[in-house]
């Protein structure tokens, strides 16, 4: 019996072990052709980006053409997006043109999502109590008042055991929160290193192989 | 070529041999006994449901892939997330109504498309595909979020899976979701969006679990074998901790 590998796969086994192998091993020929290879994966990533924002002018032109619910804002989108890449192209991305739009449209847009989030963020934490009654989410909410509490004098005045170096909150931000984080970090690179090996056996094939 | 090996490296390639030796081990032994994952986590128990009853009720599947390309580290969690895709895709085959996926980074765009389509073409709908089911919504976290956002007024959805790298934009775009009572299940590798999420989230996956989707949605047996590696390698670091903290307070290290 044949056992057959599709050319995709070899290629991204192969290319995976050199990468993998050249942080381990300091061997020049190793370093140089992983950095040979991380520096395809810049361009090719830059490729991919023209292609995903092809892809999103194609969507919200068929939205416009089809009279889709939302498509006055798709419209936006498309002139938003030819007025925006027409400048960067032809004036180049550090123009005052291109600034201008950054500066004046970007940013402020972007400013005002953040706003939001903070009043969104402070209503899902008064609701979660609303969607799971349990130990962790009280806990949960009484670390969120304490540290809001604790991070800043509430109208000039400290409130002794909550605020300074010394205070609950300076212990919950050092200890338990450190503690947590470093425990949350060490499962997420074992996941990450899990996810990795498993496409480098071939086995998770998020490439079309 | 021991010069070019320093004691760090030995011990990281090391780690990594270890941990596909476990893979191996727990591949192998899966083979001659059928293997479960060791604890039910509840947001797994809605997602199949929720999975389920998509197809009857005739509602579409959203998965979303934040905002972290595929050549970082940040690649391990949009990998995670397309294997959730591929899950949706083969649910969809059967109904008129296949997944959609978003993503802020063009490499997760293509990649998401290519998912579908070749998910529906195993199971002989490829002509459902529409490149349109994988989507790029915007480069920049908050307009990724705001190009996120029509999707739960315009479309009907069921649920909708965040799984990839998110940080605090997350937050509106499970808002917008609560509003249209779309069921959100979500998981990140970034600690900052893992607070949000824990507190806006319908299913919150904290910490690694995330990584164990594939293993519950059965994605396969190496999904499996590399979670059980993951608990083996957790105990051992937990063990070195104690260890190494033991002898530090003694005063050995």
């Amino acid at each position: 019996m044949r056992f057959k590998i599709p050319i995709s796969i070899s290629i991204v086994i192969g290319v995976g072990f050199i990468v993998l192998l050249g942080y381990f091993i300091d061997l020049p020929i190793l370093v140089v052709m992983r950095q040979v290879l991380l520096q395809w994966a810049v361009a090719l990533a830059a490729v991919a980006l023209l292609v995903g924002l092809a892809n999103l002018f194609n969507v919200h032109i068929r939205k416009v053409t089809e009279r889709q619910k939302g498509a006055p804002y798709s419209l936006l989108l498309i002139v938003s997006l030819v007025i925006t890449f027409g400048i960067g192209i032809i004036f180049g991305p550090t123009n005052e043109w291109s600034l201008w739009i950054f500066n004046n449209i970007q940013l402020p847009v972007e400013s005002s999502l953040m706003g939001l989030l903070a009043v969104i963020l402070v209503f899902a934490s008064a609701r979660i109590l609303l969607r799971r009654v349990n130990l962790l989410s009280l806990v949960f909410l009484a670390t969120v008042v304490v540290m809001l509490l604790g991070a800043a004098p509430i109208l000039g005045f400290e409130i002794p055991g909550l605020h300074g170096s010394n205070g609950l909150r300076a212990l919950i931000a050092q200890i338990p929160a450190v503690a947590g984080a470093r425990g949350l970090l060490l499962g997420i690179g074992l996941g990450t290193i899990a996810t990795g090996l498993r496409v480098l056996m071939g086995t998770d094939r998020p490439y079309g192989g | 070529m021991s010069e070019s090996l320093a004691s760090g490296n030995i011990l990281g390639l090391l780690f990594v041999l270890l941990f596909v030796g476990l893979i191996v081990f727990f591949a192998i032994g899966g083979r001659k006994k059928e293997l479960q994952p060791t604890r039910e986590i509840s947001a797994f128990i809605r997602l199949r449901r929720v999975i389920a009853l998509a197809v009857e009720s005739g509602k579409r599947l959203h998965l979303t892939l934040g905002s972290g390309g595929i050549s970082g580290k940040e690649g391990a969690s949009a990998v995670v997330g397309l294997t959730v895709l591929e899950r949706f895709a083969r649910v969809a085959s059967v109904s008129d109504r296949p997944p959609i996926a978003t993503s802020g980074d063009g490499t997760l765009a293509i990649l998401s498309q290519d998912t579908v389509r070749k998910t529906l073409k195993t199971f002989g709908a490829e002509s459902q595909y529409d490149p349109g089911f994988g989507q790029l919504s915007g480069l920049t976290p908050m307009g990724y979020a705001a190009g996120n956002i029509p999707l739960y007024y315009d479309e009907q959805l069921a649920a909708t899976v965040y799984a990839g790298h998110f940080g605090s934009e997350l937050a509106l775009m499970i808002d917008a979701a609560s509003q249209n009572e779309v069921m959100t299940l979500a998981g990140s590798d970034n600690l900052p969006g893992q607070a949000i999420l824990y507190a806006t989230s319908e299913q919150p996956l904290i910490g690694e679990e995330l990584y164990a989707t594939g293993a519950y949605l059965k994605a396969g047996p190496m999904h499996l074998a590399s979670l059980q590696a993951q608990d083996v390698l957790r105990w051992i670091l937990v063990m070195a901790i104690i260890i190494g903290a033991g002898l530090k307070f003694l005063g050995i290290l």
